[in-house]
């Protein structure tokens, strides 16, 4: 126990569960007071999606992520596409186009071949849409029954343009908050399909490549301040997390929040709240109050941001903590999720 | 959404609030009994937008709150035992019992899943004809149904390895305790809808008479809520004291026959404790003789349960609507969705959870508490 660092709130649990995996303060504190001071690093205490690093006078973002979806397959993708859109998004936040990945496969003892092959051409086609390679790669093998058929780690780099500096500590009071598009679709589509719940309605993963979306907006401007692609713990937990770590307030309204009709019957069916829903193709932006309407214009003339909004703004007031106006006129904290929603009973 | 957008409409609420408002000429205290309720009027804003006389009191309809610690910890014991599959509701793994929740149980090795619905159980045991499921029944008239109806299958389709951990309760008996406290300042209520889908309304004429306070069977969207306030405050106003059914798009006088005909032959009332509160007489279910097979209290003789109560967690002050939650000096301190000292802090429902989880901006724990209130029900 070494690694502990006081206060220990995680003495509480003495085993992982599974809402350290889940994208809110379980798996915040995971990361600040077990793996942080383990290792270290100085970069490490970043903690965005992506590090920014300087090799050889080149500045380059660097990121890693896990896929462990269950099932392998849903409407609108694969583990494999999530396996390359979400580092190459990871990598997009930063501002850099992803140049290269690596590709760690887990395999499970007695999945059948034709799956893994199905999930490496999907892997191979969603690269080639982000424009990105697949540069090296590792497979292990598990025995039966210690895995779900596939588990993918990949990683990734790519290069920071000159004059790109995207981190939650450049946010200011009067920041504009905008969304690309419609919140809480990846999340629905998986539950849909993994609990075998019918909504009544075909919903299909929003998982695409957000590097030619970014590359739009940084046209527009270098000076857009932070970036984060909502996935665990939804919108909320992207809020939450820039609110803390800039120290401004952050304060949008609920009903500019873009969330079509079969996310909010599926939400409203299962006690859910869309805002903590993951998304797998959609961002967050926050961006100097000059440039919000060029930004939302070219974001708008992209085709994963044709449905881009401003939702709220940066403030000076409940630093931290982001605000939601409800549609009635009161207003809520939308908090940062514990570990992952839970079904309501009724 | 058909019949949600429409119940969310910022025009028609401040219709509604504009009546209430003009209505209004002195203070009333109003109680929403249900937990889904209270979760609508602090996510929405509600309680802030209503005239400062009219007070919402959160009542005890939380059923992940009021499922009593002694439960949670034969939940807790069952579902770690080797063999057991335990399935439950989502809502209540994060349940604290006696220092662990279900989470806990399952990252000890404990075969814990989460259903959608009793029926899905019921699979799992037909799936799994060497192993014991067992399905965690807990909650008011609206859950008690179906998960009645899932043990009648039980029993018909012969499947043996199915099991009900029952901690069922019904609202009537806890409108009726709460009433007959000596604290209680609930001048009115808003009765839970769907409670009132199932059972009907023929339990409230009686109560309502007898102490003489207004009921509306009410709905669970904004704008069903405001109307809920609206006529009542409309009633308290001319001095009347009626069952008014402001939800009759769900709720029938005569409720649900179909489910009221399950109820009657899987169930029998019983006396039942209520996390906070204490016992009720007649206000729980437990499964009748005919089905006592698949009892999963009898089934797995749990024993030896020692159950072990936070004492500074008021949640049954609050349960019964004696104390707002930021009353209690251990909210938002000591007491948080993180680390809940009682289930009034774990399920969004629950009157603490929603006043830290959507109100914590304009609240401050309270460093006084209110005094404490005696409950007869104690």
């Amino acid at each position: 126990m070494l690694a502990w660092t006081c206060p220990a709130p995680l003495r509480d649990r003495p085993r992982v569960v599974m809402g350290h995996g889940g994208g809110g303060a379980l798996s915040a504190e995971l990361v600040q007071h077990l793996f942080a001071p383990a290792f270290g690093g100085p970069v490490l205490a970043q903690l965005g999606d992506s590090a920014a690093v300087t090799l050889g006078g080149v500045r380059l973002a660097f990121s890693t992520d896990s896929y462990v979806v269950r099932p392998l397959f849903f409407p609108g993708g694969s583990i494999g596409d999530l396996a390359v859109n979400g580092t190459v998004n990871d990598l997009a936040m930063s501002g850099a186009r992803a140049a290269y990945l690596s590709a760690g496969f887990i395999l499970e003892e007695g999945v059948e071949m034709s799956v893994v092959a199905r999930v490496a051409e999907a892997m191979g086609a969603a690269a080639r849409a982000a424009g990105v390679e697949v540069a090296t790669g590792d497979t292990k093998v598990v025995e039966a029954g210690h895995g779900d058929g596939i588990y993918i780690n990949t990683a990734g780099i790519g290069l920071i343009p000159a004059g790109v500096d995207l981190r939650p500590q450049r946010v200011v009071p009067g920041d504009v908050v905008i969304v690309s598009g419609a919140i809480g679709v990846h999340g629905v589509a998986i539950m849909s399909v993994r609990e075998g719940l019918e909504f009544g309605v075909d919903i299909a993963s929003d998982c695409a490549p957000l590097g030619g979306l970014v590359q739009s907006m940084l046209a527009v401007t270098p000076d857009l301040h932070v970036l984060r692609d909502p996935t665990r713990g939804g919108l909320a937990a992207a809020l939450n997390e820039i609110a803390q770590a800039s120290g401004a307030g952050v304060v949008i309204d609920e009903r500019a929040v873009p969330v079509p009709p079969p996310v909010a019957n599926a939400c409203a069916i299962l006690g859910l709240d869309p805002l903590y829903v993951a998304n797998e193709g959609k961002l967050v932006a926050f961006v100097p109050r000059e440039h919000a309407d060029a930004v939302l214009d070219a974001m708008r003339a992209h085709p994963l941001g044709a449905d881009a909004t401003v939702i709220g703004e940066a403030v000076a007031d409940h630093p931290g903590l982001v605000v939601a106006r409800t549609g009635l006129g009161g207003t809520r904290v939308v908090d940062l999720p514990l570990g992952e929603q839970l079904p309501r009973i009724c | 959404m058909k019949y949600i957008d429409e119940f969310q409409d910022p025009d028609l609420a401040r219709r509604l609030l504009d009546d209430i408002h003009a209505t209004v000429t002195r203070p009333w205290a109003l109680m929403e009994v249900c937990g889904g309720q209270t979760h609508t009027i602090i996510r929405h804003g509600i309680d802030q937008l209503l005239p400062e006389q009219v007070e919402l009191i959160h009542g005890p309809g939380c059923p992940v709150c009021v499922t009593p610690l002694e439960v949670i910890d034969k939940a807790l014991e069952i579902a770690s035992r080797p063999g057991v599959i335990f399935c439950s509701f989502g809502d209540m793994l994060r349940v604290p019992g006696t220092g662990r929740d279900l989470f806990q149980v399952r990252s000890e090795g404990g075969d814990v899943r989460v259903v959608y619905s009793p029926l899905d159980a019921l699979k799992v045991a037909q799936q799994n004809p060497g192993r014991e499921v067992v399905f965690f029944g807990i909650g008011f008239e609206t859950t008690a149904p179906p998960n009645a109806m899932t043990v009648y299958q039980a029993k018909k389709l012969g499947i043996p390895n199915f099991s009900l951990l029952v901690s069922h309760v019904r609202v009537p008996p806890a409108i009726e305790a709460i009433m007959g406290s000596p604290g209680c300042r609930v001048q009115g209520f808003l009765a839970a809808g769907h409670v009132c889908s199932v059972m009907g309304m023929g339990e409230y004429p009686e109560l309502a008479a007898r102490h003489r306070v207004p009921i509306v069977v009410t709905g669970f969207e904004p704008l069903d809520i405001l109307e809920g306030v609206r006529r009542a405050v409309h009633q308290l106003e001319r001095g009347e004291h009626t069952v008014d059914n402001a939800y009759a798009r769900a709720v029938r006088p005569e409720g649900n026959p179909a489910a009221l005909a399950m109820l009657e032959d899987v169930f029998e009332v019983t006396d039942r404790a209520w996390r906070g509160i204490g016992i009720i007489p007649g206000s729980g279910w437990r499964l009748s003789e005919r089905y006592r097979d698949f009892d999963a209290e009898h089934r797995f003789s749990v024993t030896g349960i020692t159950t072990l109560e936070p004492a500074e967690c008021r949640s049954g002050e609050v349960l019964q609507g004696l104390i707002k939650p930021n009353a209690c000096e251990a909210f938002g301190t000591t007491c948080t969705p993180r680390n809940p000292l009682g289930a009034t802090m774990v399920s969004s429902e629950g009157a603490c959870a929603a006043y830290y989880l959507y109100r914590r901006l304009e609240l401050t724990p309270a460093r006084t508490a209110a005094p404490l209130e005696t409950s007869p029900v104690a």
